[in-house]
């Protein structure tokens, strides 16, 4: 097979992506200079003076009870400074509410709560010591006396676990029983994704420091606030005392939303020592220090008459949580919502084992459930021997079916058609198997790829000095995604300067609060807070435009030394009284399927090509093409960045990145990053991102969808299409790995 | 990782002199030889290994890390690094199976560290052998039993295994070395001696904690490899998840000799399936002298895996590998090789 270049790769940015897009700016990155000279300090490299050691030691049984601890040789390593264990910390820290029950983004497990284990993994006891290797090596000389229930429930398949229904997601449209049962041409086919984990580069640290009784928290974050407000009531102070700062992330990608067991037990460190204490949890046990993607299983039922156009659907989600936490992403809202069908159903259930409470990894719903969808869809193409785009485009939509409500924008087919030219589709020919190079087999196909708009409350302050400089700050996060750069290009384009003369603080807790990053909503929560500043500071002024120079001149003829502005907005369809939660840490995005007059989705098509060798069946992508339509882009040059890593994570999910669990002790097998499979470069050939032109006034002041998490939706699916047109097999089971195309299995 | 004692060598004798007095300190037990480290440190830090004495033999790259052809013999110091071998010219023209298999191996870095000794010596990647918390695994606790038999056992052997242990053996290049009939020089507290690498490596047995003849304290100094006929129409063929930076889920070294269509001498060894580095020698025999097409590279591979005993999750592995063997043999046979 023939090696793509490198070159060609970034040709494809060039004329794929900038050109086409409606986005007025592509600045470089804002921290890239920090990034790249290792100047950017992340939480874990803040130098505490006199700062001891935290080391965790963690379950190695997943159901049961710890009957004794013998600390005895942990203690007698010099240098040992305190181990907390459920016996030894007392009632502290509280139980707080997690966000299922109204509270804050965190699982229910109260840390060091009690003797019962919950999970393998569970933090059991922190050692505290001088140095890292004194407390590991101490926490390792932990004897633990376990009553251990045996086996665990480990898995959705698992005897032990719980299958519970969850009505309030049902969906029913029309009548799906008498529409399937009469449709001529009919699907009904099972779906499954695996346990996966985020795995960011950077591990969950926390370093803790106590001045008094006032606490500062250096832990990376995707949410700050939750962090201080949540922690706050676990320690039982008042939430002005914490101060949570996180100005660089390493990638978090769902991850670091939570307000996880860990932070608690290193400030109550701190506070018992009257010293700093930093942890940096090992790879493996960021395995169970956080939330995950859950595994999934899914069936789907569709009925089309001939002409391709669908009659009934149903899909029906399971998902497996942990015992605590009845946690289900249930996407079904979505993927039930994609295309015109009269008769449609949709059902959710939570399967309860002894695992770990999931959470939230990068399109957490919509890739596992766009994997069923999509696939089936492509199944229903070939039984109707119809091509697959226009299968999408007969059953193309102005308004959801589940509720009838318009979309704000939708450009489906305009990303199909533009994928489609770009992938050169048309020479695709239809038989599985018949495009055959030498031993590799090749197949083609495509996928919806689906992403619901979210916003949520947030504010920003800006401030205009008299020499034109500018300076924005929120408690937003900057994961890597562009939030810095965001933020300075807003606050550049609205006040008519150019982007250098910005700066920008960010993730700190004395800042304007702000969202969570997540759901893909930084940029369309924050752009709009930023303007209103921006507005606020021009009104101050009596500008009205903001072409270059204007409002500086004003600035600088005023006789003020600076205008300072705080705004703050609220996100579309959030009740006014939702402005609470920004200030006490309770912020969340909000939109998607949830608005009462209109659903907003950024849409997309991908397109992949895959070689199969015929002998020994290794699956390749040897080339990628996604088209995304997601309204206005604020900097295509960080968003076509985050549509490319978004369709490489996608081959990921596809090919290799498997959590593999034993089902005799419910533990993770290849919790490090040798064994967990990850693309590498060689994995990697072709990808090209196409941003599609949409214009959406009605979705958010600033017209933007967001990026951050659409480009992994359909990948799975547009492979699993091509590998069937390359082989005939259809897989329908995630990872897609070689002994799943031979005959014996 | 438990603290340990650290010394370092640069000769030898200077070696197997530190390691003669570490061995006398009963107060100490356990020695191992440090040379790349991308074993040893990884599994000093997950505490499989717990030598209290470790011996630095990176000095000895300098007097056992050439790389000489004569002509006839491949001549490779023991502490020469795999890129440097994998990069050689004279490796890469006349024993190509020879720079594929360490160029396919790990990763760059990893290549640039780790010496052919130690690459060779490595240990099996069987996730229960290498987390201490399963306490069953016989190749670290003799007698403890094997998790990986009722356990995920997708990576494990199908050859050469038995129920005492199924750890696959992970490396590559060594399957370049029993393919070709190479010998290996040890140095030892008892002086010099060679033997056939095929001899190096132990089957389980009903001891999977001892992997290698090696005697106590003897140190791998060089490689030996003969050229003949066939080394040139070598390659090394590695099926696995991923395309870099991965173990081989099945991987065939073959060397052939032709004669036409006619295989006059052939070399076959197997990775990623069985215990040891695995040498095919019955399918070696159904070869010889035969035409090569599908239908007879089909028969070879068949024989290669008479034996085999699949698990819970591994079946696939037989017919994987024979899949392997029959490609990398069609492969080979229409290499296009100049004879100069």
């Amino acid at each position: 097979m023939a090696e793509p270049t490198s070159a060609r790769r970034q040709a494809g940015m060039q004329s794929a992506g900038m050109k086409k897009t409606n986005s007025e700016r592509a600045s470089p990155r804002y921290e890239s200079r920090e990034k790249v000279t290792g100047m950017a300090r992340y939480p874990a490299d803040m130098r505490l003076p006199r700062v001891a050691h935290a080391y965790l030691c963690t379950s190695r049984i997943a159901r049961g009870t710890i009957q004794a601890f013998d600390l005895a040789a942990a203690k007698a390593v010099p240098g040992v400074l305190d181990i907390l264990t459920h016996e030894t910390i007392g009632d502290q820290p509280r139980q707080v509410p997690a966000i299922y029950q109204g509270g804050y983004l965190s699982d229910s497990f109260r840390p060091l709560g009690s003797a019962e284990i919950a999970y393998w993994g569970q933090p059991i006891a922190v050692v505290i010591a001088e140095t890292y290797e004194i407390a590991r090596e101490a926490a390792r000389r932990i004897d633990v006396t376990y009553a251990s229930q045996s086996p665990p429930a480990a898995t959705i398949d698992s005897p032990e676990a719980v299958t519970q229904p969850l009505a309030p997601m049902d969906i029913d449209v029309g009548d799906f029983d008498v529409a399937y049962a009469r449709a001529p041409v009919k699907i009904d086919t099972r779906y499954s994704t695996p346990a996966q984990h985020q795995n960011p580069m950077e591990l969950f640290a926390t370093q803790c420091v106590w001045e008094g009784d006032h606490l500062t928290v250096h832990e990376p974050s995707q949410y700050v606030n939750n962090l201080k407000f949540g922690l706050a009531e676990q320690l039982n102070i008042a939430p002005e005392r914490i101060r949570v700062i996180s100005t660089y992330v390493g990638g978090a990608f769902g991850a670091k939303g939570f307000l996880t067991q860990r932070t608690a037990l290193i400030a109550m460190a701190a506070r018992r020592l009257g010293r700093p204490v930093k942890l940096v949890a090992t790879r493996e046990q960021g395995f169970t220090v956080s939330g995950y993607r859950a595994e999934t299983r899914h069936h789907v039922q569709l009925g089309a008459n001939r002409d391709g156009r669908l009659t009934a659907l149903k899909h029906e989600g399971w998902e497996l949580t942990s015992r605590a936490d009845t946690v289900a992403m249930g996407a079904v809202s979505m993927t039930t919502r994609l295309y015109a069908c009269p008769n449609i159903v949709g059902r959710v259930n939570a399967v309860s084992a002894d695992r770990s409470t999931p959470g939230f990894m990068r399109a957490p719903g919509e890739m596992p459930y766009a994997f069923a969808l999509e696939t089936a869809l492509d199944e229903l193409s070939c039984e109707l021997d119809m091509d697959p785009i226009e299968l999408r485009r007969v059953n193309d939509t102005r308004t959801e079916p589940v509720g009838g409500l318009p979309y704000t924008s939708r450009s489906l087919m305009q990303c199909f058609d533009s994928a489609a030219a770009a992938f050169g589709w048309k020479d695709r020919t239809r038989l599985p198997g018949s495009m055959r190079d030498g031993d590799w087999l090749v197949g083609w196909g495509c996928a919806t790829a689906f992403y619901p708009t979210y916003a949520g409350n947030s504010a920003a302050r800006v401030r205009l000095s008299a020499d034109g400089r500018v300076h924005v700050s929120s408690a937003t996060h900057e994961l890597g995604q562009g939030a810095y750069t965001m933020m300075a290009q807003v606050a550049a384009e609205e006040l008519g300067v150019p982007v250098e003369q910005v700066t920008v603080s960010l993730g700190d807790t004395d800042l304007p609060p702000a969202v969570v990053a997540g759901g893909s909503s930084t940029t369309a929560s924050l752009a709009p807070a930023i303007m209103a500043a921006c507005d606020a500071i021009r009104a101050r002024l009596g500008v009205t435009d903001a072409t270059s120079g204007t409002v500086s001149t004003a600035m600088a003829t005023s006789g003020m030394g600076s205008i300072e502005e705080f705004a703050e907005t609220r996100a579309p369809g959030l009740p006014a009284d939702s402005i609470k939660g920004l200030y006490r840490g309770m912020a969340t995005p909000f939109g998607g399927v949830h608005m009462a007059d209109r659903v907003q989705f950024a849409l997309g098509a991908q397109f992949v090509e895959v070689r199969v060798h015929a002998r020994t069946h290794e699956i390749r992508v040897a080339r990628a093409v996604g088209a995304f339509a997601a309204g206005r882009i604020i900097n295509a040059r960080t968003a076509h960045g985050q549509l490319v890593g978004g369709m490489i994570w996608g081959i990921g999910s596809a090919l290799h990145e498997q959590t593999e669990l034993d089902e005799r002790n419910a533990s993770y097998l290849n919790a490090n990053l040798a064994d967990y499979l990850l693309p590498v470069n060689a994995d990697i050939h072709d990808i090209e991102a196409i941003m599609v032109p949409e214009e959406d006034s009605l979705v958010n002041a600033a017209g933007v969808k967001g990026v951050g998490e659409i480009g992994v939706v359909g990948v799975a699916a547009a492979i699993s299409n091509a590998i069937h047109h390359a082989t005939g097999r259809r897989l329908r089971d995630l990872p897609f790995r070689i002994e799943n195309l031979m005959n014996e299995t | 990782m438990q603290p340990f004692h650290y010394s370092r060598a640069s000769s030898i004798p200077q070696a197997l002199e530190i390691q003669a007095m570490a061995g006398q300190d009963r107060s100490r037990p356990g020695t191992a030889y440090l040379a790349g480290g991308t074993t040893l440190i990884d599994l000093m830090k997950l505490e499989v290994m717990r030598p209290q004495n470790v011996i630095d033999l990176r000095a000895l790259s300098a007097t056992h890390g050439a790389i000489g052809w004569d002509g006839t013999n491949l001549h490779l110091g023991a502490f020469a690094s795999m890129a440097a071998v994998a990069n050689h010219g004279d490796v890469i023209e006349h024993f190509p199976v020879i720079a594929q298999s360490l160029s396919l191996a790990a990763s760059a870095q990893l290549r640039n560290m780790a010496t052919l000794g130690g690459n060779v010596l490595q240990k099996t990647r069987c996730a229960y052998f290498r987390d201490p918390s399963w306490q069953a695994c016989n190749r670290r606790t003799p007698g403890s039993g094997c998790a990986a038999i009722e356990g995920l056992n997708r990576q494990h052997a199908v050859l050469g295994t038995n129920d005492h242990c199924i750890a696959s053996y992970p490396g590559d290049f060594a399957q370049a070395l029993i393919a070709l009939d190479a010998t290996v020089t040890l140095s030892g507290p008892e002086g010099e001696r060679r033997m056939p690498f095929a001899a190096l490596h132990r089957q389980p047995q009903d001891r999977p904690d001892i992997e290698t003849n090696l005697a106590p304290g003897e140190i791998i100094t060089a490689f030996t490899v003969p050229a003949g006929p066939w080394t040139r129409r070598s390659l090394y063929l590695k099926v696995r998840d991923r395309q870099s930076y991965e173990f081989a889920v099945a991987s065939a070294a073959v060397a052939l000799e032709m004669n036409g269509r006619v295989v006059n001498e052939v070399r076959i060894a197997l990775g990623g399936v069985a215990t040891v580095p695995w040498r095919a020698r019955d399918a070696e025999s159904v070869l010889r002298g035969h035409t090569l097409d599908e239908a007879r590279a089909n028969r070879a591979a068949q024989a290669a895996f008479n034996g085999a005993v699949p698990r819970s999750h591994n079946a696939f592995k037989i017919a994987l590998g024979q899949s392997t063997l029959v490609r990398a043999l069609l492969d080979a046979a229409s290499l296009e090789v100049s004879h100069g």
